[in-house]
């Protein structure tokens, strides 16, 4: 008998494809999640509040930008840690993980990828650490799965640009010391600037209201003639390409980050049809729960398999952004079939807060939609094996 | 100042227990590796100490072969400097405490912590026998340690109340529960650190074995429970008195 009850699904030895530090840095972040995490997330989770005070502990364990270099003082490990990093905050909330998703993926990569010597010392440091905060703006009120289209432009004023437009939906912008700004030039050439809170008409009002995701902060980003100094732009990038390969590195780490929270859904949902006992037996006895049981592990694995692959391409730096798209794509729609198909196991139970699965549920309805919806990825893969682009 | 941290590589607390060989050896079929929680407190407490301010090196050591050096990374990933692995499946606590002994003798460390007990084999053994072999004090069972000025302060429990203890060095002490908070979890930056720490594998000095393991037996499987019905007062009597005969 396989024992997937407790501890770590690994129906197909996948563990063996792991180095022992891979293993150590997972039982790690397990442990921190069991202690600082699972304690109060539903409570955070009823009162839309959010666990802020998190976020510094994010630094100190290392959490915020795995992979940027030792240089600037984060721990340089590779996309596998990475990953694994994230399938164990997502195992606590999806709000934990987005944050160190965002911080990691669409703060400090494009800074390391595309900002000048200066600005990866001024701010790669202090985000690795958790004492700044970062958040990243593409989408807009208007332009969502077609960034292309954004509005929000700046212009050269000689000695600094003058920045307007808005973004919305933005991880934690009502809370972020700086936000990387996807905007238009004048000649209508996307750049990334760096905007630092506090410049006269920057705002960052809160959106209020969510039923998904409510231990995370939302907001917008609202720039109305802000002065960007100009040693603020990412030098070394344009186009939509910027933006997009943020996107890669934020979708690769979601592929996993939906393995945590299938894996929490799917063991609550095996440990309880073992006890819950009806017509005398536990409800694990019937044809249709197993059912249900042996479709999720098995949707589950192939999840694991296809994230685990992801990440030896990645560490080749060969993964390409149709192949990331699938496994978000793939792996989020999984999760979010397990939480439904684990939540009817638990019957009414499965609705209470005494279990995971109903936030697990509700996250991944905004997971399965930012950073590409579940449609928009399906495309991506519909035109890298056709040629065509069928979203234009 | 140099420490010397004993890390027991012992199964998860959640790991189903099975024997084989004639219920002599401990099946190690599926079974996950930790640090012992004694040992974890132990080496937690002494980079705190580090932490705040003390110039200490910290040596964890670990009698065993290669499989356990996944543990003494995690020693090292926590934030020990360094760590020794004397290479040879360990036997009994006689054998251990004589190597480890050993290794302090040659190292020029000013003490030595161990767990108060392995939680596998609950011997609880090797402190004493370590500090016998060297002929310097042993502190069983501290809850409470710091570094004083030329001694070391510990605290015990003892039936009813505390013992506040201090020992000049070297000494041998064993961590029991409360010798630190909670054991450190290993950062992310700590764990790629420890890649560049040195874990050096030394051969074993000759020790003959003084006990063997003859049988292992596993505590007896618990009854199913029973559930009688409230207002069934006689036939919870009767339960009690035919059944689990206790009245």
């Amino acid at each position: 008998m396989k024992n997937i009850e407790n501890g770590f699904i690994d129906y197909f030895n996948i563990d063996e494809l792991l180095t022992e530090e891979h293993l150590l840095i997972r039982k790690s972040v397990r442990d921190w999640v069991n202690i600082n995490v699972l304690p109060d997330i539903d409570k955070y989770n009823h009162e839309h509040e959010s666990p802020v005070h998190l976020i510094k502990k994010l630094g100190d364990i290392g959490a915020l930008g795995p992979f940027i270099s030792e240089k600037y003082g984060a721990p340089g490990m590779d996309y596998i840690s990475y990953g694994l990093i994230m399938q164990e905050l997502e195992r606590g909330d999806t709000a934990i993980r987005s944050t160190a998703s965002v911080q990691s993926s669409l703060v400090m990569y494009p800074i390391q990828a595309f900002g000048s010597e200066t600005q990866k010392q001024k701010f790669l440091p202090k985000l690795a650490k958790g004492e700044i905060v970062g958040a990243f703006g593409l989408t807009e009120p208007n332009h969502g799965s077609d960034p292309g289209s954004m509005e929000t432009k700046f212009v050269d004023k000689g000695d600094h640009y003058l920045l307007n437009g808005a973004k919305m939906w933005i991880t934690n912008s009502p809370i972020a010391d700086i936000a990387i700004v996807w905007a238009k030039n004048e000649e209508g050439v996307v750049k990334g600037l760096i905007v630092e809170k506090g410049l006269e008409g920057f705002t960052a009002p809160e959106t209020k209201n969510k039923w998904s995701l409510r231990a995370s902060i939302t907001g917008e980003l609202v720039f109305d003639n802000v002065k960007v100094p100009k040693e603020n732009l990412l030098p070394n990038v344009k186009g939509l390409k910027g933006p997009m390969m943020c996107l890669n590195s934020a979708r690769y780490g979601i592929a996993w980050g939906a393995l945590g929270a299938a894996a929490d859904c799917l063991q609550t949902a095996v440990k309880y049809s073992m006890e819950r006992k009806q017509f005398n037996v536990p409800i694990a006895s019937f044809q249709l729960t197993q059912k249900k049981i042996a479709e999720m592990l098995t949707e589950l694995t192939s999840a694991q398999l296809m994230a685990w692959r992801l990440g030896k391409l990645m560490n080749d730096n060969k993964a390409t952004p149709s192949q990331i798209s699938m496994a978000k794509r793939n792996n989020v729609f999984m999760a979010l079939k397990i939480a439904r198909e684990s939540r009817q196991i638990l019957g009414a139970m499965g609705i209470s807060g005494d279990y995971p699965i109903m936030r697990h549920m509700m996250n991944l309805e905004s997971v399965i939609t930012y950073e590409g919806t579940h449609d928009i990825h399906l495309l991506i893969t519909g035109f890298d094996v056709t040629g065509i682009p069928a979203f234009k | 100042m140099k420490a010397l941290i004993c890390i027991g590589h012992v199964p998860d607390t959640t790991s189903k227990i099975r024997f084989t060989d004639n219920d002599t050896k401990f099946d190690t079929t599926d079974i996950q590796y930790i640090i012992g929680p004694y040992e974890e407190l132990g080496l937690t407490r002494l980079l705190d100490i580090k932490d705040a301010g003390t110039d200490l090196h910290i040596t964890a050591i670990n009698v065993g072969l290669k499989e356990t050096e996944a543990t003494l990374r995690k020693a090292l990933a926590m934030g020990a400097d360094e760590a020794v692995r004397i290479d040879i499946d360990p036997t009994d606590a006689f054998f251990v405490a004589k190597q480890i002994a050993e290794v302090f003798k040659n190292g020029e460390y000013d003490f030595i912590v161990t767990g108060k007990e392995s939680i596998d084999y609950n011997g609880g053994q090797v402190d004493g026998m370590i500090a016998e072999f060297l002929n310097i004090p042993s502190v069983t069972g501290a809850t409470k340690f710091d570094l004083l000025e030329g001694k070391a302060g510990f605290e015990r429990e003892i039936d009813g109340g505390k013992e506040v203890v201090e020992s000049v060095f070297p000494f041998v002490t064993s961590a029991g529960k409360d010798f630190a908070k909670e054991p450190r979890i290993p950062g992310m930056r700590g764990i790629m650190a420890a890649r560049r720490k040195k874990l050096e594998v030394i051969t074993p000095v000759e020790q003959n074995l003084k006990t063997e393991v003859s049988k292992h037996y596993l505590p007896a499987a618990k009854p199913a429970c029973k559930m009688v019905s409230p207002d069934n007062v006689e036939e919870l009597v009767r339960l009690l008195h035919e059944e689990a005969k206790i009245i």
